[in-house]
């Protein structure tokens, strides 16, 4: 395999491995039509300040850029990863649409730190709100540049040229006409977008808002689509890495003896990273298991029953993020006065590509492969690890086995990086499947207190919400409550991006859609305990509460499509309904279940989300999300939970941590509205967060029995019901 | 112990020499460069690791190598016949019924060996089949689809 060719892009390699000024970048690539691009980007992970400092071998005053190549083909490099969101997909379309050149001739290049400006990662829902306004703003810009070389060419007035498929033409002469790689030919031509340039109204819109079938489907179902673990180098060897029993574990005792025995295998110790290398995978995972390590366990006596009283104890101070009114003058308001408390629990990514690295170093240059959502990462994680400058890094982004929030840390690439340095191979670090949940960041287990009332009328008139450890995204509500107070304490990273905060007994981090879950559980739970007593049906109760008209209007439409007929809980019927905004995007499911009393088990059997996201740029990709989501979402509402012990993590693959599966599936519809007058948002995470509630609330419109801890497990029904 | 291993691998004769207790993932996704199927839980809870040995879809995980000699193997990177995909492989395009694409391979083999034997399954038979199969990314409502389109269109002709 040619080392700077991912075999799923083609390009021409951009520059040396230093860090240019444009007018040298320029020099070094091909001919054609360059678009360079800035976008403001929330640093979700707190990104050390060196990784933006040390681009490699761009120039550092953009993120992404366009090229119109001589040959007419149009091709976005961007530091964003596929992952399975779609990204691939939407993002040519954006740059397509605003172009004017078709579908296929638009290329991208994701995530090749030598080719593409740095990026912080893919994550959040930001590569559709964040970045792709100013990838449509870069297509536009370069629009009005094609127009004025054809005015040149064609000798024909600015305000008569058209674009159209490729090409400039005379609108009262089609016939006098440029395509675009006439128009680039020959010509090294750079813009820096600064202002904004005019984006195609909705109206105009013709490829974004049209269904695209995924660009990567064919390599995916032949076995063609690369991932880390299938890449190989000439040489090369796999590892596995030594896992201690449980969390801050002291090794006291190594003997590698037998395991050494292993015709070809290689035990490396470097400091407390201890791996079995061979040049086959499965014989290192054989000698790794002949290795006898002693430990001294860490004197802990947390678990997941007693996780939250720890937590309760453990809060720091907490931050205010919305208020409004007075709560004293709120409370005096109240008819009625509610005080609840809902647990959520840690829950793993589970992806089912475990994480995966192939690094390459040769003295004091190093190319690596790894499963990550945030490539910048990984070339400062290898840098680090080998000992050697980032901008000698080459880190190249192959297909990504799920991420979900949980590949933004690359642990294993700086394994792999050490082990290559070590040995003077490549070197490929593959997690087992219990390397992948021990080492996980988990989403945090968090305790939500909500006070609030209502009136005799039904009206909410205060709400009191202390938000411990989940985070603060999807924490502030969205009613119409005239005395209100969110507090938050403790964040979903630990504050740390990722790492071990001490109220943990493992490390924590951002969960697909981090902190969203836990708030829009006990968020919509909250509403529907005080519509049920206040006699109301839950969507006529939110309906009521709301000044909102967006909210109001995805909330009808949700019931529209459901055929949602007014009743008070617990009707029988067993239908629920939540409603969240997210990151702007503003979305209600509803669901009905069944449920078998005696043995606490749910059946899903309906669920509807109507979700509004501004525009969405591939309908058919955001119903793929919507169902992914909702599908991945029953399984922390029923049955994902990491059960563990003293700092040991108990569940250890699927035989415990159980996944949802075909069986749980049920009849999934998505409404998707238009609201063309906001930004235009994600639509990667929202419809997962209102899974939790919205199946509490239906079970509890189904038997009675209010759920107050997620996941919804037979146990805690059976507990509930009584 | 050493030998060499005989058998059909995707309609062709093949010969290696290999220690006959490796498991098949392995020996396909190392000396035989197909790395289709995947590596997922190692344990066989996940079918990330699916092919078809005689018919059947099998956990190559769990499959010591020495079991296959003589077997007829098929994996993700035989099932296209002369370029032209088989029907489960267009209706998976088709449906979109993949996200991050790990778990398609094994997805779609456990269809394949599920229509060979019952060729005009029902949903509820589909899904029975499929239980096993985990994918994180939720692509399970395409998945199934695809399944039923495929069967449809194969009209019990499922062979590759
Ligand atoms: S990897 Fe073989 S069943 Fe999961
Ligand atoms: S598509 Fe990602 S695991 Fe199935």
């Amino acid at each position: 395999m040619k080392k700077d060719a991912n075999p799923d892009i083609v390009v021409d390699k951009a520059g040396a491995a230093s860090s240019l000024s444009r007018r040298e970048f320029l020099k070094v690539v091909g001919g054609g039509i360059f678009i360079f691009v800035t976008y403001g980007e929330e640093l979700a992970f707190e990104e050390p300040a060196r990784s933006q400092a040390a681009r490699p071998s761009l120039p550092t005053d953009f993120n992404a850029f366009l090229r119109i190549g001589e040959d007419g083909r149009v091709t976005c490099f961007t530091g964003k990863i596929e992952q399975g969101q779609g990204a691939i997909t939407a993002l040519p379309q954006m740059l397509a649409e605003e172009l004017e050149v078709p579908l296929s001739s638009v290329d991208i290049v994701l995530g090749d730190t030598d080719l593409c400006p740095w990026d912080a990662g893919t994550f959040g829902s930001q590569t559709i709100r964040s970045f792709g306004p100013a990838l449509r703003g870069a297509a536009a810009e370069a629009r009005e540049v094609l127009k004025e070389l054809a005015a040149e060419k064609l000798n024909v007035p600015i305000d008569r040229l058209q674009a159209k498929d490729g090409a400039i033409f005379d609108k009262t002469r089609p016939q006098t006409r440029a395509t675009y790689a006439e128009l680039a030919q020959g010509k090294k031509i750079e813009r820096h977008l600064t202002q904004k340039p005019a984006l195609k109204t909705p109206a105009e819109l013709k490829v974004m808002g049209q269904p695209q079938p995924r660009r990567d489907a064919l390599k995916k179902v032949t076995g063609e689509a690369h991932y880390a673990g299938d890449l190989r180098l000439p040489g090369m060897l796999y590892a596995r890495i030594l896992r201690p029993p449980a969390h801050g574990a002291k090794l006291k005792d190594l003997d590698t003896s037998a395991a050494e025995k292993i015709s070809g295998a290689r035990v490396i110790r470097d400091g407390d990273l201890i791996a079995v290398l061979h040049e086959f995978p499965d014989e290192a995972e054989r000698a790794m298991t002949l290795i006898k390590a002693q430990y001294d366990l860490p004197d802990a006596t947390l678990d997941d029953k007693n996780i939250f009283d720890h937590l309760i104890k453990a809060a720091p101070e907490g931050r205010t993020v919305a208020q409004g009114g007075n709560l004293e003058e709120g409370a005096k308001l109240a008819a009625v006065s509610f005080d609840e408390t809902y647990l959520n629990s840690y829950v793993a990514h589970a992806t089912i590509e475990t994480h995966t690295a192939l690094v390459s170093v040769e003295g004091d240059k190093a190319t690596a492969w790894a499963s990550s959502q945030a490539p910048f990462g990984v070339r400062d994680e290898v840098a680090q690890a080998a000992g050697i400058s980032a901008q000698n890094v080459h880190v190249i982004s192959p297909f990504i086995g799920g991420g979900f929030g949980g590949k933004t840390r690359n642990t294993q690439a700086g394994q792999a990086a050490r082990l290559s340095k070590t040995t003077g191979k490549p070197v490929q670090v593959t997690w087992s499947r219990a390397d992948e949940f021990f080492n996980d960041t988990f989403r945090p287990a968090a305790v939500l207190k909500i006070k609030s009332g209502i009136s005799n009328s039904g009206q909410i008139v205060f709400w009191d919400y202390e938000v411990l450890f989940a985070g603060e995204r999807s924490s502030q509500q969205f009613y119409n409550i005239p005395h209100h107070r969110t507090v938050v304490r403790g964040e979903w990273g630990g504050g740390r991006g990722g790492g071990a905060p001490s109220a943990h007994p493992f490390s924590v981090g951002a969960w697909r859609a981090p902190a969203s879950n836990s708030n829009t559980f006990a968020r919509e739970s909250q509403i529907d305990i005080m519509a049920a007593k206040a006699g109301m049906d839950p969507v006529e109760f939110r309906l009521m509460n709301l000044n909102n008209g967006r909210m109001q209007r995805i909330i009808k439409a949700a019931a529209e499509k459901f055929g949602w007929t007014p009743a008070k809980a617990p009707s029988g019927r067993g239908w629920g309904v939540a409603s969240a905004d997210y990151q702007g995007t503003y979305l209600t499911t509803m669901a009905e279940v069944a449920v078998d009393k005696a043995a606490g088990a749910v059946q899903v059997k309906r669920v509807v989300c109507a979700q509004d996201m501004g525009i969405a740029v591939n309908p058919e990709g955001a119903t793929l999300q919507i169902e992914g989501c909702i599908t991945m979402g029953l399984g922390y509402a029923l049955t994902e939970e990491v059960h563990f012990k003293g700092r040991e993590v108990k569940d250890l693959n699927f035989d415990t941590y159980q996944l949802p599966r075909f069986s749980w599936l049920p009849k999934i519809e998505a409404v998707l509205l238009d609201s063309p007058e906001v930004a235009i948002s994600g639509g990667g995470e929202p419809p997962i967060i209102t899974m939790g509630a919205v199946v509490a609330n239906a079970i509890f419109d189904a038997t009675g029995a209010r759920l107050y801890q997620l996941p919804m497990t037979p146990e805690r029904i059976k507990a509930a019901l009584k | 112990m050493k030998e060499t291993i005989q058998f059909r691998l995707n309609g062709k004769p093949t010969k290696l020499a290999v220690d006959s207790d490796r498991m098949l993932l392995w020996v396909l996704r190392t000396d035989l460069s197909l790395t289709g199927a995947k590596y997922s839980c190692g344990e066989g809870f996940c079918g990330a690791c699916t092919v078809i040995v005689n018919r059947e879809a099998v956990r190559s995980c769990q499959t010591p190598v020495k079991t296959i000699k003589g077997k007829d193997i098929i994996t993700i990177e035989g099932l296209a016949k002369d370029g032209v995909l088989h029907p489960l492989q267009q209706a998976f395009v088709k449906h979109d019924a993949m996200q991050c694409g790990f778990c398609t391979s094994g997805m779609i083999l456990t269809a394949y060996a599920l229509l060979l034997k019952n060729p005009r399954p029902t949903l509820k038979q589909i899904i029975d089949g499929m239980d096993d199969n985990l994918c994180r990314c939720g692509s399970h409502t395409r998945v199934l689809q695809a399944i039923q389109t495929a069967a449809e269109g194969m009209k019990g002709a499922v062979k590759r």
